[in-house]
């Protein structure tokens, strides 16, 4: 079993991007051999109101059991809390803000309201580090990535809170993992899908130095090749049971 | 065969206390990925003496020494590219004829200085007379000036091209940060600039992009230092080109570039 927790269904507004309708992403799960992928709907991240995309979303989920929704929110707007409880409702596994796609202080008010709303719910909260590598974004552009430190404090601003964090290289995780208590960082998920393999080893050594139930697959298909968490895996000495929580496992843990 | 057109080897005289590490762990990942040629470089000391970008002419020497070390002792797959620093060009000149001599197969030119600067035609110069392609790095599409290098983006690197028809020049890893459409756009109607598919992009279109600029007679695989990303790009490919265009890809146009028998059984 693979759980592609980290998916996105939609046009970029930043470059072209082949594979962003539901049928291209199936062929993509086909061809890696992903046998369910959590996605969010793309072009609604950039949105005002991106929680206007979730309709189209929800639809979309349930016409095709591989996906699972995940529904963005904004705690900035007004009467945000009917778009919890759509997600919950709807069954989705988790929930995504990008506060800084939104206009949001990362960990500011808004943004610990909702931690502290989608840890009551039960519902983990899903964020991006960045979309793209830094170096190529479009001029325009223009926002931050998400920081570490942000990342530490959200965690650390309500007790039951379960965050999913993705596109974080080895020194974002390494920051918030040692920067965080041994119970916090028990409650931080973090995809693969922008750690290093070899030659550098950077997912080998937080497998080794963190502890692989903390990670679970991820891609960023189809902005990115979802052929290269695969080979991040392969690439790996790791033992079967290890492989199998990090490709699905360690979901049901945050799931839980 | 697969040929890996970009990768490096670490050594003692470095800040990598892990070297000995790094490079077990790029020896082991090729076997896994079917590597069986690694055209490697080394970049004077990565920054111990002299910035890993601007290396002193000594630092160049140690580099190169350790390179040919590492090349004899893994004689079945390890190849050398020299590495030069062009503003010293008498010592340029002098380290490519001793490390081409010495086995290397090409030339590898960093971001001491632009690629269209005058300096660099004695390289080129020199590229041509040995028949010995050039790897330049490249910032795609560089908006400004970085810290630490004089780094080239490839409208320079055509530039240099035009000036020098018989030499190839190896446009360095397309996915190694920078908007690649850029560099794909200024490569299209340069025959003698191959494209390196190395770096940690993986973006969804750029191979397409790659097929469609540069086609498959001028691209050559490579990892640089994210051997993951490389191997997730030829599968990928595999799944876009024939039999015998992957084969292009994965090593007949290097077998082309490089001197004869450069590699095992080209």
């Amino acid at each position: 079993m693979r759980i592609d927790c980290n998916a996105f269904l939609g046009a970029y507004p930043w470059r072209k991007v082949p594979g962003t309708s539901p049928d291209t992403l199936l062929q993509a799960l086909e061809r890696t051999k992903i046998d369910v992928a959590w996605v969010t709907h793309l072009p609604s991240l950039f949105w005002r109101d991106p929680t206007e995309g979730n309709a189209w979303l929800y639809e979309t989920a349930r016409k095709q059991k591989r996906f699972r929704p995940v529904p963005t929110v904004h705690p900035g707007l007004a009467q945000w809390e009917h778009a919890l409880s759509d997600a919950a409702n709807a069954g989705a596994p988790a929930v995504r803000c990008d506060p800084l796609y939104l206009g949001l202080e990362p960990a500011g008010g808004a943004m610990r309201v909702l931690a502290a709303a989608c840890g009551a719910a039960r519902i983990p909260l899903l964020l991006a580090v960045r979309l793209e590598d830094g170096r190529q974004r479009h001029p325009n552009d223009q926002v931050a990535e998400l920081p570490a430190a942000a990342v530490r404090a959200l965690i650390r601003s309500d007790a039951d809170v379960r965050l999913l964090v993705t596109h974080a290289d080895r020194a974002f995780v390494e920051e918030v993992h040692f920067g965080s208590t041994p119970e916090e960082a028990r409650r931080i998920w973090w995809d693969i899908s922008w750690i290093w393999g070899p030659p550098e080893d950077h997912l080998a050594t937080l497998l080794d130095t963190i502890g692989s139930e903390r990670f679970v697959f991820g891609t960023g298909q189809p902005l990115r090749l979802p052929e290269t968490s695969v080979a991040k895996l392969d690439l790996l000495e790791i033992e079967r049971e290890s492989r199998e929580a990090i490709e699905s496992k360690n979901l049901q843990g945050l799931l839980a | 065969m697969l040929v890996d057109v970009h990768a490096h080897f670490y050594y003692a005289r470095t800040p990598r206390a892990d070297w000995r590490e790094r490079n077990e762990s790029r020896l082991t990942a090729g076997d896994k990925i079917g590597i069986t040629a690694h055209v490697a470089s080394i970049l004077g000391t990565f920054g111990l003496t002299s910035p890993t970008y601007f290396p002193s002419p000594r630092d160049v020497t140690a580099g190169n020494d350790a390179l040919l070390a590492l090349q004899r002792a893994h004689a079945d797959r390890i190849r050398g590219y020299v590495c030069v620093n062009p503003n010293y060009t008498d010592h340029a000149r002098a380290e490519i004829v001793r490390c081409l001599d010495a086995g290397m197969i090409g030339i590898k030119l960093a971001a001491s200085r632009r690629a269209d600067d005058p300096l660099i035609d004695p390289i080129a110069g020199l590229a041509r007379e040995r028949r010995v392609p050039v790897l330049q790095h490249i910032w795609q599409h560089r908006r400004r000036d970085w810290p630490g290098q004089e780094a080239s983006d490839a409208t320079e690197l055509c530039t240099l091209a035009r000036r020098h028809p018989e030499v190839v020049f190896i446009l360095a890893h397309i996915g190694g940060g920078g908007d690649w459409l850029h560099s794909l756009h200024a490569v299209a109607d340069v025959p003698n600039v191959y494209v390196d598919l190395s770096g940690s992009g993986v973006d969804g279109g750029m191979l397409e992009a790659c097929i469609a600029s540069a086609g498959v007679n001028r691209l050559l695989w490579g990892s640089d230092i994210t051997m993951d990303s490389g191997w997730a790009k030829l599968r990928y490919l595999e799944t876009l080109l024939s039999t015998d265009e992957i084969a292009l890809v994965r090593w007949k146009n290097a077998a082309r570039i490089f001197p004869p028998g450069a590699f095992p059984s080209d």
